[in-house]
């Protein structure tokens, strides 16, 4: 035996639904060192979470069931261990962070009681809490850490939220921290921040941190090594370099050349009249201005990519544009009329020309709908484009034309993957023939090797159609291979905009250099060459962090 | 999640139709004897009175208070007499007429009135909603019985009277559900992307957003039916309802209710009925919520394997 910090040997972990019984994890075996990063590398459905929750005994038995294996804490095996044992560990050796700090903090408690809480659940006097979770505050970087101890959590911003979820981890001083996909739900700017933190903190105490992500950037910031994970089964192990370097499997290597941003960059030459063309739009809730006097021109078959943090207004410009919002000034051309002075009626006219793909398909498309009625509902609210006898055979070629099979059309959006939904909503949009489709986060919502289909079929129907795409994302790579022009855009104002090439190649404003700094490269010694860029940068012109 | 569930038939003729429903309602068992109970109680409302209402009202004084379960007086004496000697039986089924048309119609008139409002107040305008939702206020904060007791006081107490005064009475149930649904599912994505394509208004409130709040209404209108059905008895009690020799199973209930120690079978049978009635349309209502969901529809459609 060999005296690992955490071992996980042959675990095997069966789920029993409705629809039959799930291998959720397949014969898995890795370990942990003190000091050291592994990263769980595997896309949703991979199983990667699984083993995790077995650790922190978070599976629910029955439908879950761990019908082999061990799991080995300093050689001591967990799943024969006590209830009463493994609360003593959970928390106090082994602490664990999530992906959505939001849902993770009672809403009603101040953070710090609820830090305090880990504590004094462990049996600390709550004069010593008070004073260790003041020093935690300080320790991960939330500012006024006396005055933070008495906020709620919804007073902090999403990255601060994490980082306080990181010192209630921390609060025990832990051997083994997990972290599940703890940087998804963040900026770019934040998510590097937050691992900088978690690496930090590693160094000083020398925990084992357990990385559990789908992102390759993640593990190449981070991780010393990774095990890669496909339908429960471990397909390859070894250092982050090496695994990236020469991967052995299939699988890896098609995750790898899935990761986008190194492609050729577009080079557009596209001139003539706008198609359309936005005047100083702004929009205000209230006192508070979403938007400042946003101002851009878009051509027919051009694709336009407008980026920036959660909060610059990106969002709130698509949906002025089209009209989910009222617009507070200016005007928004479509081929020379102002789309904000149409009735409700002649904005529906106008509606089928410009068409909207969201985030996510689970939630844009109605479940009690079939996909045939999903799709043909745009030729029911719009009869001019298609007599009723041909709807079958459009909504199957559209069907084929997204990549689904014919059968598909009687079935509901739930009887589909994320990536299928997205197709699916992909082919209602086509189905108005429109001129411009606006993405919305379109792909941020699925699988790496999903996006790249996805943004293959995108771009194909950008050959095939001429469509003109406003492509509205927080992923710089993704952008970085389908735009031709790119915004960015920084607390609701254009702070710089040009062609794909000089954002990328030669950016002028620090934001923007930031930005792509930020950005995380799935290549190990690429990304040890941007941090080093990125802290030269910080050192220039710190970062503050919106309040 | 990919459910390999049997893709549903492309073919939709009537009988084929027909014969998926049937086999859905078959795969849910109790499901399957609420419809039954609830054809037998519609056969009895529909050809009742004209078949026994002789029988029913005819007083037999040698059958006063007779037992349950004794043939001497015959068959229509199976489940008792009643404090005039009128044979149970044949009463609780004519009065299956009244009961549920009163109950009925006035679930249906609160229902629909309710649900109409509801749409309204949560997808129109501000003002409008509040005043929709003022009104609502007001009824609810009439005791309902006071309310009824004065209109019916008077107009002439009629089943028609009665069903709009227990319809008013029962609006802002409905009305405050579905406008608490409508404001949550017009955030929606998929409510926005109907605009987006261009939908209408109506489009999207009888398209997108009524059809996901009709299960939680059916759910509501299945449970009221009984709340309905005591409020007339009680009513009719208070001598501003149905009015004798007209009867409901509601009136028969607070007529034997001062006969329950010594005859128990004179309030017990009618409030039987009450009881069963419900229940079956709160177990047909349920299957309905499963049929009509299509996530949930496969569980119907395995056949009924318990899962």
């Amino acid at each position: 035996m060999t005296d690992h910090l955490l071992e996980v040997q042959d675990l095997s972990v069966q789920f029993h639904s409705a629809a039959g019984t799930v291998n959720a994890v397949n014969g898995v075996s890795w370990h942990l060192d003190r000091g050291e990063t592994l990263a769980i590398l595997g896309e949703s459905g991979s199983g990667k979470s699984v083993s995790a929750s077995a650790i922190m005994n978070l599976i629910d038995t029955p439908p879950g069931e761990i019908t082999q294996g061990r799991i080995l804490f300093e050689g001591r095996d967990l799943l024969t261990a006590s209830a009463e044992e493994r609360r003593e560990i959970n928390g106090c050796r082994i602490a664990m962070i999530f992906q959505d700090p939001l849902s993770h903090f009672n809403p009603v408690y101040t953070v710090g009681w609820q830090i305090m809480e880990t504590l004094t659940a462990h049996g600390r006097p709550k004069e010593e809490a008070r004073s260790r979770a003041l020093e935690l505050l300080h320790r991960v970087g939330i500012p006024e850490p006396k005055a933070a101890m008495d906020r709620y959590p919804h007073q902090f911003s999403g990255g601060q939220r994490q980082r306080l979820m990181i010192a209630m981890a921390l609060g025990l001083q832990p051997d083994i921290l997990i972290a599940d996909e703890p940087t998804t739900a963040l900026d770019v700017t934040v998510q590097a921040e937050v691992l900088a933190l978690l690496e930090e903190l590693q160094q000083q105490t020398g925990m084992g941190l357990l990385l559990i992500t789908h992102n390759l950037g993640v593990v190449a910031e981070t991780a010393d090594r990774v095990v890669v994970m496909e339908g429960g089964r471990i397909v390859e192990r070894g250092t982050a370099r090496e695994v990236y370097h020469n991967p052995r499997h299939p699988y890896t290597c098609k995750l790898i050349a899935a990761a986008p941003g190194k492609g050729e960059m577009r080079d557009s030459a596209l001139s003539g009249e706008p198609l359309l063309r936005l005047e100083k739009v702004s929009k205000s809730y209230g006192t508070f201005t979403a938007l400042k006097g946003a101002s851009f021109d878009l051509r027919a078959g051009e694709t336009l990519a407008i980026v920036g943090e959660s909060g610059s207004g990106k969002s709130t410009l698509a949906k002025t544009l089209l009209r989910l919002e009222e617009p507070s000034g200016g005007r928004a051309l479509w081929e020379g009329e102002d789309l904000f002075a149409k009735t409700p009626r002649q904005m529906a006219r106008v509606r089928r020309q410009l068409q909207m793909v969201f985030q996510d398909p689970t939630q844009s498309l109605n479940p009690r709908m079939s996909v045939f009625d999903l799709i043909s509902e745009a030729w029911v609210i719009h009869s001019e484009i298609l007599p009723r006898a041909q709807w079958r055979d459009r909504v199957l070629q559209l069907l084929s034309q997204v990549g689904l099979q014919p059968e598909h059309a009687a079935r509901y959006p739930h009887q589909f993957s994320g990536g299928q939904r997205q197709r699916i909503a992909i082919a209602r949009a086509l189905a108005l023939e429109p001129k411009l489709i606006v993405c919305d986060e379109a792909v941020s919502a699925l699988d790496v090797s999903i996006q790249a289909q996805v943004m293959d079929l995108l771009a194909k129907l950008r050959e095939e159609l001429g469509i003109a795409f406003i492509f509205i994302a927080h992923d710089l790579p993704v952008v970085r291979d389908f735009a031709d022009h790119v915004i960015v855009m920084k607390n609701g104002k254009i702070v710089e905009q040009g062609t794909v090439r000089v954002i990328f190649d030669n950016p002028r404003e620090p934001y923007t250099q930031r930005l792509l700094a930020a950005g995380l490269d799935p290549d190990p010694d690429v990304q040890a060459a941007r941090r080093e860029a990125r802290e030269a940068l910080e050192r220039r012109a710190p970062m503050q962090e919106p309040a | 999640m990919i459910v390999s569930a049997p893709v549903p038939d492309t073919n939709h003729r009537p009988a084929q139709r027909l014969f998926t429903v049937l086999r859905m309602l078959w795969a849910d068992k109790f499901a399957f004897c609420a419809a039954l109970f609830l054809l037998v109680i519609f056969a009895c409302a529909l050809l009742g009175p004209a078949a026994l209402s002789e029988a029913a009202s005819q007083v037999n004084l040698r059958g006063r208070n007779a037992p349950p379960f004794s043939l001497e007086n015959g068959w229509q004496f199976l489940l008792g007499g009643d404090a005039l000697g009128r044979p149970l039986l044949a009463r609780i089924i004519v009065a299956a007429q009244n009961t549920i048309m009163v109950a009925a119609g006035a679930v249906a008139c609160s229902m629909v009135i309710g649900t109409t409002l509801g749409l309204i107040a949560g997808y129109a305008g501000r003002r409008v909603g509040q005043v929709i939702m003022r009104l609502a206020d007001i009824i609810m904060s009439f005791p309902s019985l006071l309310l009824a007791v004065i209109v019916l006081y008077i107009l002439a107490p009629s089943v028609g009277n009665l069903i709009i005064v227990l319809a008013i009475t029962r609006i802002p149930i409905y009305l405050r559900t579905t406008r608490a649904e409508v404001l949550e599912i017009r955030e929606r994505m998929f409510v926005q992307a109907a605009r987006v394509m261009g939908a209408s208004t109506p489009r999207i409130v009888f398209r997108h957003i009524l059809p996901v709040i009709v299960p939680t209404l059916m759910t509501i209108a299945t449970l009221d039916f009984a709340f309905v059905m005591l409020a007339e008895s009680s009513l009719s009690f208070l001598g501003i309802g149905i009015q004798p020799p007209e009867i409901t199973w509601g009136l028969m209930v607070s007529q034997g209710r001062s006969y329950l120690t010594t005859a128990w079978w004179l309030a017990f049978w009618p409030g039987l009925a009450i009881i069963l009635t419900t229940l079956s349309l709160n177990l047909l209502s349920n299957w309905l919520r499963t049929a009509l969901d299509p996530v949930q529809r496969w569980r119907l459609e395995l056949g009924g394997k318990k899962t």
